[in-house]
């Protein structure tokens, strides 16, 4: 299984019907192929959509029906619109559920820098600081290292989206949740040993007697 | 309200002025206004929006154009020459995020000094402003903006000027339409009074100071 596909499936399961979802843009963006049949999320684009759908069958896409990467969608029954301070109260007031972002690196106190690279990569922060601030539970998708290094840090060296903490991180690798300024290794992935886990992540981790494997 | 002709609406705009142009990735942004813009070469902008789109799209028609001293956006990551242009210091970039860009902007048109908001607070963001406790959180105070010119695109537009928006197209230009001192609306389809429901105006008229003619 590919590793976002392992990443996405797993967090599919920490979705809920009723639940307000936004997904950001990367791998979170395919943890909506995995709900299970019957499942009713609704999700958010932040540019003024809940009830986002699949993208469009070709010939079907609207000009103004886009998510938050401009990119045609659908809209699903009882979906609705609206603006850009509402779309926003709505992540910051607390109103969202949950958000699952791409991560560059979390530290060790599962804190998140995800919007730049200082010197190469400055794409701006768009919502990603609002919806690290305030979404009720913040669920971090990434691949556990970059070019072999690790991305679950000590300290890190990327400026961060928020001092608030991510409640957890899911990685091809392993479930690693985040509370009191420290993380545990939940669970780890198929194949996978806690060996292999810690060899992978700098941040030093919580490693209980028996860390059960992920179940996708 | 008065209607204005394409060519006309842009002639009142003057080289230096700021902007407010609503739109996201380009969805929602008067785009014949920008057209004429660049054809009249109006520059040393400064441009508020939420982001400048892509290369030969909207805003980033502008700034391929070069005609954009400075941008308030929140995001220009799907616009390589916005960031080849800050990282060569040709353009200035405010980097807002987009929650505090949108509270600024109705700050403004509210009549509001600005906003508290948790977000940014400890990040870069934080850099030379105000932190303000209440009730033992920490917010972030963030000033109001407001602009010479509201440039907004609504689906619908009656002939009194009441407007209101399509599905993901709606997004700043609400918003933004209260916030410019002179506020220039296009719309898809020009109705007559009474298409649009008194339920259904979601910027009133007496806001739109010009209406962009059809061609």
């Amino acid at each position: 299984m590919e590793p976002q596909v392992v990443i996405a499936r797993r967090i599919a399961r920490e979705l809920k019907s009723g639940m307000l979802v936004n997904l950001g843009i990367g791998i979170p963006t395919l943890v909506a192929n995995y709900l299970p049949a019957g499942m009713h999320v609704f999700f958010q684009s932040e540019n003024g959509l809940i009830g986002t759908g699949a993208p469009p069958e070709e010939g079907l896409a609207h000009p103004t029906l886009t998510d938050a990467g401009g990119r045609p969608v659908t809209a699903l029954p009882g979906a609705s619109t609206f603006d850009s301070a509402m779309s926003f109260g709505l992540i910051r007031g607390g109103h969202v559920d949950l958000t699952v972002l791409g991560g560059l690196q979390v530290d060790q106190q599962g804190r998140l820098a995800n919007w730049m690279i200082p010197g190469k990569m400055v794409p701006g922060m768009g919502g990603a600081m609002d919806l690290v601030t305030g979404a009720r539970r913040v669920i971090v998708a990434m691949q556990h290292t970059a070019k072999g290094k690790p991305k679950i840090m000590k300290t890190c060296t990327l400026p961060f989206t928020s001092m608030r903490p991510v409640e957890l991180v899911v990685t091809e690798l392993a479930v690693i949740a985040f509370r009191d300024g420290r993380g545990t290794l939940l669970e780890t992935a198929p194949g996978v040993s806690v060996g292999d886990v810690l060899a992978a992540t700098d941040a030093e981790l919580t490693v209980p007697a028996k860390v059960p494997e992920m179940s996708l | 309200m008065q209607t204005v002709a394409l060519e006309q609406s842009v002639a009142m705009i003057p080289d230096g002025a700021s902007l407010m142009i609503g739109g996201f990735m380009a969805v929602g942004t008067p785009e014949r206004v920008i057209d004429e813009m660049v054809r009249q070469n109006r520059r040393d902008l400064t441009v508020i929006a939420n982001d400048t789109a892509t290369p030969g799209r909207g805003i980033g028609k502008l700034i391929g154009a070069r005609l954009v001293r400075k941008a308030i956006v929140s995001h220009i990551g799907l616009n390589p020459e916005t960031q080849r242009q800050m990282m060569a210091g040709e353009t200035e970039v405010e980097l807002v995020p987009q929650g505090t860009l949108v509270e600024r902007i109705r700050a403004g048109g509210h009549g509001l000094g600005g906003i508290l908001t948790p977000t940014g607070i400890g990040t870069v963001v934080e850099e030379g402003k105000r932190r303000i406790e209440i009730d033992g959180r920490s917010y972030l105070l963030e000033t109001a903006l407001r602009a010479d010119f509201a440039l907004v695109q609504a689906f619908l537009a009656d002939y009194l000027g009441n407007l209101s928006y399509a599905l993901t197209a709606r997004n700043f230009n609400p918003v933004m339409a209260m916030a410019g001192a002179t506020v220039i609306a296009s719309a898809d389809n020009v109705v007559p009074v009474g298409v649009i429901s008194p339920d259904h105006v979601v910027t009133p008229a007496p806001l739109v100071d010009y209406l962009v003619t059809n061609a």
